[in-house]
């Protein structure tokens, strides 16, 4: 398989990326070229296999449910960009 | 001269008050300020922190109540977060993040007293295998500065290389402890996956990212590691198995100890010299009372197709979270909340980083996700079935660390695909979660080569005393780098 420079446009916009026009073409040539490089897994007969998702093969432990961290927004909110009165302040999106 | 001494030594002489952990830590700090200009390998030194801890290093040092690791000066490959210090990535994303808590393995380290110097370089969120992925500038190999250090813990490789610390912290998805290890001549082991807590560890692959040690020797490594592993409850991948005293069973017999010899690994495609290099270590291994068996890995060439899948899917995930809204870099002046998202993250990842959240968001997306990832995850079980095959007949497996030794700067940054056969012989550890050990086994026109050891999950005393005791026999890990600090303390 091999996608265009407007069908990685499109991957990037839902990646929430902007592709620089200048990179845009080289940048499609090297997804293409390891797209070649992962394309042989396509041949592969896989249909009994079953998708391996922990590389111990284990289930996720679980816990109790129950509080174990106290609130820390204020040391959270001191390393963001912009925060106000305990809030993430963004650019408006309700007009 | 105490420069090349092994943390063994170093204690030793803490604790006999030959000499003390402030000396000690003002020694690495000016050797970090002579070669840190010519090889970045860190990129923050944090002096003052550095000289609090090995105060108070001191004072335990002459109560009597030190550890192997108090007082001893080490770095941390700066994606493991640090209360107070600014941690990178190796990202203009994170240039600014000063974490508000400490890593697990940060923690640790502190509690047994050691010293950190400071955080080292990069590849950008671990992405890379050359380091010239930072967006604080490529590090340089100490043996030989046209060349990389290897990556992604590059900073650490060439800073225990460089004798700018004892020992470092790293992490390694693909190989990004093994082959920088092997590119700068030390020694580095990337444990079992939930060996060490990777709370506090800067996400790039969840399934995939473990943390490790780096040092000179096997030795040195075991003493790290020891402290830096252990179940933590706040990291759900965390094993609860009691950590194995590996500093102490260093020196369990291997008469007897069956590594394989992938067939894959030791193809007519292995450079000459590379082979010729890791035949002689494996005589050695031999002499040691080792038995060399031949063994099948039928799937090795899947690992890099099934790699980068898995990969750039976990990572285009966990890098959703840098958003310009929370923490990290933002853009100026958004329009709107797309605009905030698409700019912050356009603006501060590197072309790397953007070329692999682009691979895996492909990977995920709808009506690619059967075909891709699907897929990937079902061929990644073909890999470990075929290692726990291979376990039924061997103890550890050898092989290279990497296809031949550093190469020079700018030589694989334009073709992603050659840079990504770098990790050939690495990635499939990472997708079996098994321990996998680089150690010095020669050189290369100068440049030094590694021997990978790779053990059944949970095995990391056994690749650990094989390695010592190679080591015991051999003096590639105490060769100097022509850039080396040194210098009598």
């Amino acid at each position: 398989m091999s996608v265009t420079t407007e069908q990685l446009a499109d991957v990037a916009t839902l990646a929430r990326l902007k592709l620089a026009p200048e990179h845009s073409q080289s940048l499609t040539h090297a997804f293409n070229e390891i797209l070649s490089l992962v394309d042989q897994l396509q041949a592969l007969e896989l249909e009994s296999v079953k998708p391996m998702a922990h590389p111990r093969d284990e289930n996720q432990r679980l816990r109790q449910d129950l509080v174990t961290e106290s609130n820390a927004r204020e040391a959270f909110q001191a390393i963001a960009p912009d925060a106000q009165e305990g809030l993430y302040v963004v650019p408006p999106v309700i007009e | 001269m105490m420069d090349m001494q092994s943390i063994k030594q170093l204690s030793d002489a803490l604790s006999k008050k030959q000499i003390s952990s402030v000396e000690l830590t003002r020694h690495f700090l000016s050797s970090i300020e002579t070669h840190n200009d010519q090889l970045k390998a860190f990129i923050s030194v944090d002096e003052d922190r550095a000289i609090a801890q090995a105060t108070q290093a001191d004072k335990t040092l002459s109560k009597g109540n030190a550890r192997a690791l108090t007082g001893i000066p080490i770095a941390h490959k700066d994606l493991f977060c640090t209360e107070g210090l600014a941690t990178t990535c190796g990202s203009k994303m994170l240039a600014n993040f000063v974490p508000p808590y400490d890593a697990t393995v940060v923690q640790k380290l502190d509690e047994v007293g050691a010293v950190t110097l400071g955080k080292t370089n990069l590849d950008e969120f671990a992405m890379g295998s050359s380091n010239e992925n930072s967006y604080f500038g490529a590090v340089r190999n100490p043996w030989d500065t046209n060349c990389v250090p290897g990556g992604s813990s590059g900073g650490s490789a060439a800073a225990v290389a460089a004798g700018l610390c004892v020992a470092a912290t790293g992490t390694d998805t693909g190989g990004s402890i093994r082959q920088p290890a092997a590119f700068c001549g030390i020694t580095g082991i990337k444990p079992t996956y939930g060996r060490v807590s990777r709370l506090g560890m800067i996400a790039y692959a969840s399934s995939l990212d473990q943390g490790g040690a780096m040092a000179r020797s096997a030795e040195d490594c075991a003493f790290l590691l020891e402290a830096m592993s252990g179940f933590d409850a706040a990291d759900s991948t965390s094993s609860d198995r009691a950590v194995e005293p590996y500093s102490e069973q260093l020196n369990h017999d291997i008469k007897g100890l069956r590594i394989g010899l992938p067939r894959q690994y030791f193809s007519a495609d292995l450079d000459a010299k590379v082979r010729e290099l890791l035949h002689n270590a494996l005589h050695e291994l031999e002499r040691l009372g080792a038995v060399l068996v031949d063994i099948e890995l039928k799937q090795a060439e899947l690992a890099i197709p099934v790699y980068y899948i898995i990969a750039p899917a976990e990572a285009s995930t966990n890098l959703s979270r840098y958003d310009g809204v929370r923490y990290g870099y933002r853009c100026e002046a958004p329009a709107d909340l797309h605009d905030l998202y698409t700019r912050s993250r356009s603006e501060a990842f590197g072309e790397e980083v953007k070329k692999r959240i682009l691979v895996g968001t492909y990977a995920l997306s709808s009506g690619y996700y059967d075909a891709y990832y699907g897929q990937a995850q079902k061929a990644r079980r073909l890999i470990a079935e075929d290692f726990q095959q291979a376990f039924k007949q061997v103890d550890l497996i050898a092989g290279p660390t990497a296809p031949g030794p550093a190469f020079a700067l700018g030589s694989k940054t334009s073709d992603p695909v050659a840079m990504y056969l770098e990790d050939i012989y690495t990635l499939a550890v990472n997708l079996a979660g098994l321990p996998g050990l680089s150690m010095p086994a020669g050189f290369y026109d100068h440049r030094p080569i590694g021997l990978q050891l790779i053990g059944n999950h949970f095995d990391e005393s056994r690749l650990l005393a094989a390695a010592h005791q190679y080591q015991t026999q051999t003096d590639w890990h105490t060769r100097k780098a022509p850039v080396f600090a040194g210098g009598a303390l």
